[in-house]
């Protein structure tokens, strides 16, 4: 019996345990995406015979014999589906990875189904957006604009839609592993079941002799290097605690051996027939537990100077201040201190990690889910002793990253095989190892002690944190530094700061979107709301008293010369939540005196590049047909950097972005470039476009000045064209001539740094109200004031910030990484997880304040915002839950149990 | 997701679909639980998909649902306007956190022998006092009462090969009126307590069903509506092990909102 996709029938049989996803993509249709594998993300939709069905749930036998449509399918040759019109022009993605499967689901419903949302989008994850996007895209709201429509100059400032839409409308667009490579063989790990345990003896012997299998590898196997997974300019920010496999598990989950076969299947059943002897050692799961006298010492007799006490688990210790603050708080009228927790939490974008590696040409090629190929290139360069000239490390799109994949996991492996076997090697995690085994934030625990005078005067700040790097150090050390800064954004004489980082046998913590900042923002935001209750000063009078401005030293662990406030939107950050929470956005709280109200709002500041370096290099080309091409080393993850590279390109070209190609991602074909993390992907590699765009410029001016006669200030470049001298010609002549009669290609390169740095501002408010019977909180109100200078893509801003202000709704209410008591991940998949859904997402009122703009900071003004808009979120809502039940919570997150438990101790406490 | 170590997708005699069941084997109905997690212990899959029983029929003794009949079947199913219980069987497949394209595939009958606590057929089959028919893989067959199907989580009274063929609900279970109350984490989230009440109109007979907040549902019966100390006395016997403790939930919430939705049901039913 034959299947029919998209109107061609194939004959191939599916395995008798094959789910219609992996049978549709082995056949190319790669629209189809995995995201969950268990029914609960959609980013897998397709049609039977008409209707909606989550293929990686759906045996692929039930569809012999019926009609299957996937979003391939949809459009009518050029013609898109109405559908996919309205998610290219809302936008309705971010990432894109969701894409395929929303239109899918969408298509399939009936009007009284798109009426309730709610209900409908249930098994319609999407980790970027936040759903308003999604939202515009089923009702049919266009927020874009179609590039040819903006005039030449005028790109910047403007909302063209992502120049990839079409192909993720369509799926067309390529992802990581959305490629069938000839000869393709599979890698799959045993992971180890236990949280701390050595290997006594490994027997490959059953698994080498399992069918299809071509390789075994264990730590034998692997280079005797010490390395870390972390991705920095900077690779002394790290220790050396990891190899690629260890015969220590160090956490449950650790890959033990790695195992290659024809398939997946013979992969697993490879893994299945691996044999370990284990000596289970002694775990601790808890940073407080890890630094008692006589818990074990995870990386006992690690010779790196970078871990600061290998014997006591601590990683790092940071001891920074200035000024006294015994001083400072023997001077204040009010002290408040008391103690923060913020929980682990996942990144879940919805691609998994995944690499190909294979060899041609005497080049190892690398394809991969990074958001950074030049330092994972330096880094697997160093542990397989390759030269860069003989690596290559590329992405095609990244489904979502958020920091998750700032981390060297998957290609590894990929590289030892691939050289070995001299076969293309793939692995791709499964959802559970994205929990299990990939990376997480960092759980912290944080005092805070402030104290003031009656008139609300600072006098004293003081943080002590601890926090829990995990099994492995990879970004513990530089999120650790990064906690600093919930101090920075208020003016105090007397600052002290004492943090810990420690090993635990827990997954590995990671690089994740308010890397290091959002959990001391949870704490110092909340104690600032506590501190003014207790003078009785408005807390919004609180921060405008003591927040920093202009001309402050910004001091404790930063570079003041450097970091400055060049441009300063906090007042009107400030100035614009106090009043949209004032005025209400007429949503009333639910019936019942059960509902307490209540509002609450925090402040986060970023600097605008991380105190490590960060650098890109770009050039700008006009090519022999008169476009202009753009390459630069960033990577493109939904953060939609490609689109505004274009937008600044085309206005210092004086152009329009239609008449631009772009080539990212690739270590073969760009130059260096830091990665896309940190915000930097606008701040610094726009920078570098901008530069690159700049200095091509005036190189044409000058070319044309003496190919034409007159001088360079006289000669304009517009659209297509130039003009010099009374006479204009096409750009594709001029580049012709230079190329034919001066032997010049009209190119231009620049590189740029993340110094001088400034500070963005986010500025969260909240009105909600909690059910004090059942421990509900309804969201009734959001307002988010952000300054990012110049804004250079609103719609695409917009869409960041919800998406990030999403997270932090999640990671407030709702996510939680659960652990039982043996180290053991409760909660491993999407469906347990329960990130935010399409229903549990309001409506954000996002606000842009107009500053005086410092060119000398970002391209154009431009001031990075992927990550901090989650920042204030939680310390926000945690004020509003405090303002609506006199009750104080300092943990996350807030459930209705917790809610609950809460507020009746304190209820039958204050009656006795 | 794949099942890499299922070797055979058997298609059983409609006559005898037990027959020949080994180790290893699993019955196969939507796949959407099947399909949803690693399984490596699983060698076949018993396809029940093309055995062609009747997804939902009237009859005298009122309605049966076959067991792979798929929830967007029952969906799809208008019940006699003239049953006070008719809507329940519809919001009971609200409650799912399954997306409509999960009930495309996904069968009643499969949602009843995954035994998770928050499975919202097993909380409508033993609200409306359904009986299941199950068959063994010699073609015996026994029938029992929904509410003592499920024992655990993920654990129920199935003998090894033993068969789901239908549930069955009188006339009078659906003539009930019936009130009921679910509580989720998340919105549109899976149900952490799931209460359904229903009354007798003639007799006044109160049964309340718990489910979700507990490992296995729990019936309260009384021959009338209680007094709420009453009903509070009778919940007190669900001993507190019994209180769900997983990611979707807290045992003492599950506990507090139980007694919380179980008053308000009795007072709605009192009425």
């Amino acid at each position: 019996m034959s299947i029919s996709v998209n109107g061609h029938d194939f004959s191939n049989e599916p395995a008798p345990g094959q789910c219609l996803r992996t049978f549709l993509r082995d056949l190319g249709h790669f629209g189809v995406k995995k995201g969950c594998d268990m029914g609960d993300c959609g980013a897998c939709t397709v049609h039977i015979d008409g209707d909606a069905y989550h293929s990686c749930i759906t045996p692929a036998s039930r569809a012999l014999g019926h009609e299957v449509t996937t979003v391939e399918g949809l459009a009518d040759g050029e013609e898109l589906h109405p559908v996919q019109e309205q998610f290219l022009r809302a936008p309705g993605f971010q990432c894109g990875f969701c894409t395929a499967g929303m239109i899918m689901s969408t298509t399939a419903m009936t009007d009284e189904q798109r009426q309730d949302l709610d209900h409908s989008l249930r098994g319609s994850l999407c980790r970027c957006t936040g759903y308003r996007q999604i939202h515009d895209a089923i009702n049919g709201v266009d927020n874009t604009e179609d590039s040819d429509a903006i005039a030449p100059g005028d790109g910047v400032g403007a909302s063209p839609y992502a120049i990839a839409g079409r192909g993720i409308v369509t799926g067309h667009e390529e992802y990581t592993l959305d490629t069938n490579r000839e000869g393709t063989v599979h890698l799959k790990v045993v992971r180890s079941p236990y949280a701390h345990a050595k290997a006594l003896r490994i027997d490959t012997t059953q698994a080498k002799a399992s069918s299809g299998v071509l390789a075994v590898y264990t730590w034998e196997d692997v280079p005797d290097k010490y390395f870390t997974t972390a991705i920095h300019e900077d690779h002394l920010v790290d220790p050396k605690d990891t190899r690629v496999l260890d015969r220590i598990a160090r956490f449950k989950g650790q890959p033990m051996v790695a195992v290659v076969a024809e398939t997946i299947a013979e992969a697993e059943a490879g893994c299945r027939a691996v044999e370990i002897e284990w000596e289970v050692l002694p775990a601790v799961f808890t940073a407080q537990d890890a630094i008692l006298p006589g818990a074990p010492a995870i990386h006992r007799g690690n010779p790196d100077p970078f871990i600061r006490h290998p014997d006591r688990n601590v990683l790092l210790d940071l001891n920074i201040g200035r000024g006294d603050v015994e001083a400072g708080f023997e001077e204040a009228d009010v002290i408040h201190e008391a103690e923060y927790r913020t929980p682990r939490v996942a990144h879940a974008h919805l691609e998994t990690h995944g690499t190909i590696a294979w060899e041609e040409d005497g080049i190892m090629n690398v394809r991969t889910s990074t958001q950074s190929p030049f330092i994972a290139r330096q880094k697997l360069g160093f542990l397989f002793d390759i030269q860069d000239a003989n690596l290559r490390v590329f992405t095609k799109r990244v489904g979502g990253a958020f920091g998750g994949k700032q981390d060297v996991l998957s290609e590894p492996l990929c590289i030892l095989a691939a050289r070995d076997l001299h076969r293309p090697v793939q692995w791709e995690f499964t959802r559970e190892e994205e929990f299990t085994g990939g990376v997480v934030r960092h759980p912290f625990t944080i005092k805070v002690k402030l104290g003031a005078k009656r008139d609300g005067t600072l006098t004293a700040m003081q943080m002590d944190t601890l926090a829990d790097t995990g099994a492995y150090g990879n970004h513990g050390g530089e999120v650790l530094g990064c906690s600093l800064v919930a101090m920075n954004w208020y003016r105090c004489r007397n600052k002290r700061y004492d943090g810990q980082m420690v090993y635990t046998n827990n997954v590995p913590s990671g690089g994740m979107r308010g890397y290091g900042s959002a959990q001391p923002t949870f704490a110092m935001e909340q104690a600032m709301d506590e501190l003014s209750a207790e003078l009785g000063i408005d807390p919004i009078e609180m921060r405008r008293k003591n927040c920093i401005r202009p001309g402050d030293n910004l001091a404790v662990g930063t570079h003041a010369e450097e970091f400055q406030l060049r441009s300063y939107g906090l007042p009107q950050c400030l100035d614009y939540v106090e009043e949209k929470l004032k005025q209400g956005n007429g949503v009333p709280k639910p019936e019942g005196p059960e509902w307490a109200e209540g509002i609450g709002f925090a402040i986060g500041m970023a600097d605008t590049s991380p105190p490590t370096e960060h650098r890109s290099g770009a050039s700008v080309h006009l090519e022999l047909d008169g476009t202009y091409r753009i390459n630069v080393g960033t990577v493109e993850q939904g953060n939609g950097t490609v689109t505004t590279h274009l937008q600044m390109a085309a206005t210092v070209l004086n152009t329009t972005m239609d008449q631009f190609s772009i080539v990212n991602g690739d270590t073969s074909k760009n130059m260096w470039d830091t990665g896309a993390f940190a915000s930097q992907g606008m701040y610094v590699s726009g920078k570098a476009v901008t530069l690159a765009a700049t200095g091509l410029l005036d190189y044409i001016q000058t070319y044309a000045a003496a190919k034409f006669g007159g001088v360079k200030e006289d000669v304009e470049v517009r659209a297509t064209e130039v003009s010099v001298n009374g006479r204009t010609i096409s750009l594709a002549e001029l580049a012709q001539l230079a190329d034919e009669e001066d032997g010049q290609q009209l190119q231009y390169s620049q590189r740029a740094y993340g110094s001088p740095i400034s500070a963005g501002w986010n500025v969260h408010g909240v009105r909600l109200a909690v059910n004090q019977v059942t421990g509900e909180i309804a969201i009734l109100q959001e307002v988010h004031a952000v300054d990012a200078g110049t804004v250079i893509n609103p719609q695409q801003l917009r869409g960041q910030i919800e998406g990030g202000v999403m997270q932090g709704i999640g990671w407030t209410l709702t996510e939680w990484l659960q652990q039982g008591p043996d180290g053991e991940i409760l909660n491993p998949n999407i469906r347990m997880y329960r990130m935010p859904n399409y229903a549990d997402a309001p409506r954000i009122d996002v606000h842009f304040v107009d500053v005086d703009v410092s060119k000398e900071a970002g391209p154009f003004g431009a001031k990075g915002m992927a990550e901090s808009p989650i920042n204030p979120v939680a310390p926000a809502v945690a004020n509003a839950v405090a303002d609506a039940t006199g009750v104080r919570f300092r943990c996350l997150p807030l459930t209705p149990p917790l809610i609950y438990k809460e507020l009746n101790e304190a209820y039958q406490a204050s009656n006795g | 997701m794949d099942q890499n170590t299922v070797v055979e997708l058997v298609k059983p005699d409609p006559a005898a679909p037990g027959e020949g069941w080994r180790e290893g084997d699993v019955w196969l109905a939507g796949g959407t639980f099947l399909l949803s997690l690693p399984l490596p212990q699983i060698r076949r899959f018993r396809d029940l998909s093309e055995l062609g029983w009747t997804p939902v029929e009237v009859n005298d003794a009122g309605l049966e649902i076959a067991a792979t009949c798929k929830v967007s079947e029952l969906m799809a199913y208008q019940p006699d306007p003239g049953w006070a219980a008719g809507p329940l069987l519809h919001d009971c497949v609200r409650a799912f956190l399954a997306s409509f394209k999960v009930w495309n595939g996904q069968t009643v009958g499969g949602n009843i022998c995954t035994s998770i606590p928050a499975g919202p057929m097993t909380t409508m089959a033993c609200a409306l006092d359904a009986d299941y028919l199950l068959i063994s893989p010699d073609g015996s067959e026994r029938t029992v009462p929904a509410i003592d199907f499920v024992t655990g989580n993920n654990v129920n009274i199935l003998r090894p090969g033993e068969l789901m063929r239908k549930l069955t609900i009188s006339a009078a279970a659906l003539n009930r009126r019936y009130a009921l109350r679910r509580f989720s984490l998340t919105k549109a989230g899976r149900s952490s307590v799931f209460l359904v009440g229903t009354r007798d109109p003639e007799s006044g007979e109160f049964l309340l069903t718990v489910s979700a907040a507990t490992i296995h549902p729990f019936h309260i019966r009384d021959a009338g509506v209680p007094s709420a100390a009453a009903l509070l006395d009778m919940l007190a016997e669900i001993p507190d092990d019994k209180y769900f403790d997983d990611p979707n939930g807290r045992p003492d919430h599950r506990k507090h909102m139980t007694d919380l939705f179980a008053e308000e049901i009795r007072s709605e039913l009192a009425n």
